[in-house]
């Protein structure tokens, strides 16, 4: 059985965000795979190591997001595909749903992996827009997958409780936190990730854009606050108390 | 005006705040109606229809189905051309909403916390890198499908005529069905629903303390959260997680014990109204962030503040 898994190249969640002019700075900063991606490409690797198949990592973006595609192949996936567009916006979902959707017409994966939102973005759009335009089931927030036979039975995080799915093949299945912990590479497979090829598939997703993003800007200033002072814990626990009723009427 | 269709939950005909959340935004957008979909749909028409929605569409279905409630969703926003669809940033919202903008053939942006009409298109801010800056959006395309932060926008009254009509939901033709679902809620009120969250961190040492924080929260009818340390060592459950690869929640009062409050938690409860903080680390980030803070043991401030807690709201 063969497994997508969409891997998104984002900035460290370390690191600092600088804005300027309405942008972020990319300056400084050190790029990885998004985590909840990591976690979706640790899965697709142990369902492979269980019943065989084979593991695509693709990328969506200039060049540059090449990187997070060795990294899955230090990881353990078997090829790479660089969706390579022109003016990659990182909040454009519907025209990097739609650019994945080109790239892979005509493959046979019968899972597709993804994190279930990308760590800059916080948005968690392209998988779900991707299952839609081909109308494939999507399983949200996944917990726990077991493919068998020409079905997936995925336990997810669901509204007010836990959920057990199940869906037709192909599927969407996004990865929650607790799903696995993700490995770490070894030596051979960083190795071995430099020299295997990636796939580069140009398309152009101009047209598609269905977002206007008007700028960026650092957040808002949070207002001053105070340190409660007093003689011992309990004084402070009352002056506490009394800010929260009397100050800010939280209570 | 503008055409709005909010998007509310209900389940076991019990009426979900983000429901009032939806409308209330709707309504001050444009001219409201709203869409209910679940178990005992009707029981929340009346309600909603008290923030303005002037038609309640509803929906019966057992069982949440992601494909059902979108398709149900996108062949009212065709039918009766609404122009905006404004869904929670919940669970079922980020689960829907893009399966609706793309069965419209639209745009969608997600997890508002600002949100505004400019000309006949809304615009929207919302955190980005974990809440590390903020990006303004608009969708181009028509219609414009829109989540908004839940527990980020204020709930308005407003009589609407709140005529029903029923809508069919049918979940036959659907790629993934649930089959189990079971409840873990509890008694406590939602993490993202509620006014308070009471949340604790390493510094209560182990998971023999953690109920030390549960107290707390039951005396302030509190949600009760804990940071990614917390979870990763067994001292709780891992649902209770807040922070970047946990849940996001925007209380009125977010109350922070033993947090150091690492980036990556900040981005969980960074939107909160008033944060308290009780470390004793003075040098600890949380407290930059902090209405509040208390530099004391947690083991010793905890005690006192329940007993003048009590005594102030008459427990």
């Amino acid at each position: 059985m063969n497994t997508l898994v969409l891997i998104k190249q984002v900035p460290d969640t370390e690191a600092k965000i600088n804005v300027a002019a309405g942008k972020i700075s990319d300056a400084g900063i050190k790029w990885t795979i998004s985590p909840y991606d990591e976690i979706a490409l640790e899965e697709a690797i142990r369902m492979k190591e269980k019943s065989g198949g084979t593991v695509t990592a693709l990328a969506v973006g200039d060049d540059s997001v090449q990187n997070a595609l060795r990294s899955a192949f230090a990881m353990g996936a078997d090829t790479a595909i660089h969706v390579k567009v022109d003016g990659y916006q990182m909040l454009d979902s519907f025209g990097i749903a739609k650019a994945i959707a080109t790239a892979i017409e005509g493959a046979d994966y019968k899972v597709i992996l993804a994190g279930r939102q990308g760590s800059d973005s916080d948005n968690g759009q392209v998988p779900l827009i991707l299952a839609t335009l081909k109308g494939w089931g999507c399983v949200s927030f996944a917990k726990k997958v077991e493919v068998s036979g020409d079905k997936a039975v995925i336990e997810c995080e669901a509204d007010g409780g836990e959920a057990v799915y199940e869906s037709s093949l192909p599927v969407v299945i996004t990865a929650n936190a607790g799903l696995n912990e993700p490995r770490y590479p070894s030596l051979k497979g960083i190795m071995a990730s430099k020299k295997k090829p990636i796939e580069s598939k140009p398309v152009n997703i101009g047209a598609e854009t269905k977002i206007d993003v008007l700028g960026f800007e650092p957040p808002p200033a949070r207002p001053a606050g105070r340190t409660i002072d007093g003689a011992d814990a309990a004084a402070k626990a009352k002056e506490l108390v009394k800010a929260l009723r009397e100050e800010i009427k939280a209570i | 005006m503008a055409k709005i269709l909010a998007v509310g939950e209900i389940a076991g005909g019990v009426l979900r705040k983000a429901s009032r959340e939806t409308t209330s935004v709707g309504k001050k957008l444009g001219d409201v109606s709203t869409v209910l979909i679940g178990s005992g749909a009707a029981a929340g028409a009346a309600e909603v229809a008290k923030h303005g929605a002037a038609t309640v569409y509803v929906g019966e279905i057992a069982t949440y189905n992601g494909e059902a409630y979108a398709k149900a969703i996108a062949d009212i926003v065709k039918g009766k051309g609404y122009e905006i669809v404004i869904l929670p940033h919940s669970w079922i919202g980020r689960d829907i909403s893009s399966r609706i903008a793309t069965l419209l053939n639209t745009g969608v942006v997600s997890d508002a916390t600002d949100i505004s009409m400019d000309g006949d298109r809304v615009k929207i801010r919302k955190p980005v890198y974990s809440g590390k800056a903020f990006v303004s959006l608009k969708v181009k395309s028509s219609p414009q499908v829109i989540t908004i932060r839940p527990n980020a926008h204020p709930i308005a009254e407003s009589a609407g005529a709140g005529a029903v009509e029923n809508i069919t939901v049918d979940a036959g033709a659907s790629k993934a069905k649930q089959v189990k679902f079971e409840a873990k809620s509890g008694s406590r009120v939602s993490l993202t629903e509620a006014d308070v969250v009471v949340s604790g961190g390493r510094g209560i040492k182990g998971p023999e303390n953690f109920p030390l924080i549960e107290q707390l929260a039951d005396i302030l009818g509190a949600g009760v959260g804990a940071t990614r340390a917390v979870v990763d060592a067994g001292w709780c459950d891992h649902t209770l997680q807040i922070g970047q690869t946990g849940q996001t929640v925007s209380p009125k009062l977010y109350i922070a014990v033993g947090i150091s409050g690492a980036i990556q938690h900040m981005a969980g409860m960074g939107s909160s109204k008033y944060i308290v903080a009780i470390n004793k680390d003075p040098d600890a980030p949380i407290f930059k962030v902090s209405t509040y803070g208390i530099v004391d043991d947690l083991f010793n401030v905890l005690p006192p503040l329940k007993d003048e807690l009590k005594a102030a709201l008459g427990k």
